[in-house]
């Protein structure tokens, strides 16, 4: 695969970090690939806007940091003000429609999705708003298999939450498969 | 049986390599961004026996571990900049009286309460020179969490062997950043035991002569052999002295041990410096930005090869002179203000080559800041 | 055993100066310990700085001395390790109170199995009498030379609030309650504290008109009374000995151990 860099955006509270550690983990240990993940740290992680950055390859991995992601998601306006700007020409920019308005067109492929809309219409719990945003992440791009994510959800989410977070996947899926062109 | 593959970040890929080495006692305080040390220890030394402690502060810590290792365990604590400031009198503490132990500082911004939750490696020379008097100290770094296991598994070895203190030096990237890493089988990588004195009960032990090979055998607290430690300068018993020769023995003792086996103590990894005529030396996260440059520049048919440092004190100087003999120019690649550099300028042929490429401002310094130092030193502009 | 076997003596003569009263200390911390019958090998004494600290030097036990006001935080590395060892600490005041003052109310706190002889003789012995947190109102010092307006910790009642659960006084004078006292604070299952009055001639006494070493120790006589007697019912102004509080409280290191069953527990 070509080098896939990621963007990771939101506030604290939305889970964003935490779909990231997912997503690359599920590269590595379930789907031989190389990842690295890192986040920004502090009172950002609290509440303000948050970020984490992920880098997929099958080489190796140096410099560990995003500086323009091939896919940008932005969960806020705030998160998307910040970082609209640093997308790779061509990229991907998944946006949700409840969050975020899109004011400047750039040089990549928007897709305005109602992920939060959906998870609340379909499960009514916003805490599976990530999983499920990273599930459209997948219907989209097909970045790593839906057998991985599951495998790191089962290895991380306790078991009562399980269920519900599989779901949101699913869904996300779904949603995912819809919007890819 | 527990997964060894792992996807972790590099604070716990510190701890897995302590567990690897045999760490029984840790003892520390919370402090961003070493705190996932802590806590990943709390749950995991009980499990196999050992034991944990939040100490009450970072001073607290350090003189814990120590008391720990005197009863034969091996110890550890983990703090950042603030808190190996607070550590810097009991360090001297544990040189002083040659007890093994390993302090992890994963740095942040500083100087003081700085950019707690931003990268920096400004601790370079507080580690060497942080606690007072004349000393010699051990530190190690790694710039990736494979690298980071060993180094960690290697303190431990190197603590025992030389009975001293050694530091780790992390970062805030490779502290925070999580990657794949591989446990290695037990029994892999070798690993030091205490070397413990063979001296029987009712016999005359010794606790600071040296044998012949210049170790000293240890006896632990509890053991048939009751000795005295002490910070003060001592005999060979172990008690205060204040004879000339004595303590002049002492000081030359501590610092030999290590200062002698300089080039046994260093570790470091070198990429493509077989014909390389530009030279980047780094260490920690910066090294990953350095590589990256050299990969990438080498693919445009540059002669540019990058000797990353594992072992920053002592400092290999003559391994640093030798690999630079054919350079025309040297950058060193760091998060401070040219620490690590100026130990380059004294340890090569022509000082007027070695450059600095660094960044101060809480960012990890990246590939674009590289070259366009390497386009300023070649006068071609940025 | 005879008080003798304790003692190093390659290591002496000793530092303290004539009068001292540590010399008293150390002689009844071993009369305590043979009388208990501890086997050397099984006791730890670990010290911070100051006249007091040297003691470690002088007995035969394994013997930790630190830096200053630390002792604690070392002997607390040592006891989690070891916690079958008897683990004791001889402090000056300025040592205990003053610069290791966070971690004595911490040890005690933790409640962890430690034994602590602060000796007190209210000075800064070895730098050559400052005045120290248990100095007082009104003590002249080399560095209160208009006499000190700082005033002193009740050890007893620091010690109690900070969770220590066995808390005794005692003075030079009255040797035979100090061995007693130091043998039950040693026996005493979690953190003990034994203040013990102890006299400097040198520097304390010398700067507040206090007589030589005979009328210190006669001082602590007069000033001191059994605690709740009648006569500090009588002379509120009177200084209790005795024990304050002993009791049975949940130890440190043996909660630890009970923290490794649940964790072994959830891990096989």
């Amino acid at each position: 695969m070509t080098r896939c860099r990621i963007v990771f955006s939101g506030s604290g509270g939305q889970g964003v970090i935490t779909a990231a550690i997912i997503l690359a983990e599920a590269a590595v240990l379930y789907d031989n690939l190389i990842a690295v993940q890192t986040q920004a740290y502090g009172a950002a992680a609290r509440g303000g806007s948050t970020r984490s950055d992920v880098i997929i390859a099958d080489t190796k991995i140096n410099y560990p940091k995003v500086t323009q992601p091939n896919i940008l998601v932005c969960l806020t306006q705030e998160s998307y003000s910040k970082f609209y700007s640093i997308i790779r020409p061509g990229g991907l920019l998944i946006t949700d429609s409840r969050y975020v308005q899109t004011q400047k067109r750039v040089d990549a492929r928007q897709k305005e999705i109602p992920i939060y809309e959906t998870v609340m219409e379909k499960i009514g719990k916003p805490i599976v708003f990530n999983i499920c945003m990273l599930g459209t992440l997948l219907g989209i791009t097909g970045l790593v298999t839906p057998f991985s994510i599951q495998k790191v959800l089962e290895n991380r989410i306790p078991p009562e939450f399980l269920e519900l977070n599989q779901k949101a996947l699913k869904i996300g899926l779904a949603m995912g498969k819809k919007y890819s062109d | 049986m527990e997964n060894k593959i792992k996807f972790v970040q590099g604070n716990e890929a510190c701890v897995e390599g302590a567990l690897y080495a045999g760490l029984d006692f840790f003892a520390g305080y919370p402090i961003t961004p070493s705190t996932e040390i802590a806590e990943i220890l709390s749950a995991r030394l009980p499990q196999k026996g050992g034991k944990f402690i939040q100490m009450e502060d970072e001073i607290a810590s350090m003189c814990a571990i120590i008391g720990a290792s005197l009863t034969g365990k091996k110890v550890l604590t983990a703090t950042s900049g603030p808190g190996f400031s607070l550590m810097q009198e009991s360090l001297g503490y544990a040189i002083m009286t040659e007890i093994p132990s390993i302090i992890v500082n994963v740095q942040r911004g500083g100087p003081s309460t700085g950019i707690p939750t931003h990268v920096s490696q400004g601790d370079v020379n507080q580690t060497r020179w942080g606690t007072h008097g004349d000393h010699a100290i051990i530190t190690m770094t790694a710039s990736n969490h494979p690298d980071i296991f060993l180094v960690t598994v290697d303190a431990f070895n190197i603590a025992e062997t030389y009975r001293t203190p050694v530091v780790l030096l992390f970062d805030e990237v490779v502290g925070h950043m999580r990657e794949k890493l591989i446990i290695p089988e037990p029994g892999k990588i070798p690993l030091v035991e205490r070397l413990r004195t063979s001296v029987r009960d009712g016999t005359d032990y010794h606790p600071y002569l040296a044998r012949e090979d210049g170790r000293l055998p240890m006896s632990d607290f509890g053991g048939v052999h009751r000795y005295n430690v002490t910070g003060l300068a001592h005999d060979m018993w172990g008690f205060p002295t204040d004879t000339p020769k004595v303590a002049h023995g002492l000081l030359r003792h501590l610092v030999d041990k290590i200062e002698n086996n300089v080039n046994k103590i260093a570790r470091y990894k070198e990429f493509y410096l077989e014909d390389a005529d530009q030279i980047l030396i780094s260490y920690g996260a910066s090294a990953r930005s350095a590589l990256h440059v050299v990969e990438n520049l080498r693919k445009k048919n540059q002669k540019i090869g990058l000797l990353e440092l594992q072992t920053l004190w002592p400092f290999p100087s003559a391994i640093v002179r030798e690999k630079c003999l054919k350079a025309k120019y040297i950058v060193v690649v760091e998060m401070n203000m040219g620490q690590i550099r100026t130990s380059v300028q004294n340890a090569v042929e022509h000082p007027e080559r070695v450059f600095l490429a660094n960044r101060i401002d809480g960012v990890m310094i990246n590939p674009t800041d590289i070259k366009n130092i390497l386009r300023l030193i070649k006068g071609q502009g940025v | 055993m005879a008080v003798k076997d304790f003692i190093r003596e390659r290591f002496f003569p000793h530092l303290w100066c004539p009068g001292c009263g540590h010399g008293i200390v150390m002689n009844n911390m071993i009369r305590a310990i043979e009388k208990l019958g501890v086997s050397k090998n099984d006791i730890v004494m670990v010290s911070g700085i100051g006249c007091s600290s040297r003691i470690t030097g002088y007995l035969d036990f394994h013997t930790l001395h630190t830096i200053h006001g630390r002792a604690l935080a070392f002997a607390t590395g040592v006891k989690m390790s070891r916690p079958e060892l008897n683990v004791i600490i001889p402090m000056g005041d300025g040592d205990a109170l003053s610069i290791g003052g966070n971690h004595f109310i911490h040890a005690a706190r933790r409640n962890i199995d430690i034994t602590a002889i602060v000796m007190n003789n209210r000075i800064y012995g070895m730098t050559g009498g400052q005045y120290s947190p248990l100095s007082g109102f009104g003590i002249n010092a080399t560095t209160a030379p208009y006499t000190s307006i700082d005033n002193d910790f009740d050890v007893v009642k620091l010690s109690i609030a900070a969770g220590a659960s066995f808390v005794a006084r005692t003075t030079t004078y009255h040797v035979k309650q100090m061995a007693d006292i130091i043998a039950q604070a040693i026996l005493h299952k979690g953190f003990s504290v034994v203040e013990i009055m102890s006299q400097c001639p040198t520097y304390f006494g010398r700067k507040n008109k206090q007589g030589n070493a005979v009328e210190m120790i006669n001082s602590y006589r007069i000033n001191t009374t059994p605690k709740g007697s009648k006569a500090k019912k009588e002379n509120p102004s009177l200084i209790e000995r005795g024990i304050f509080i002993q009791e049975e409280r949940a130890e440190y290191c043996k909660e630890y151990d009970k923290i490794i069953q649940r964790a072994t527990k959830g891990n096989k």
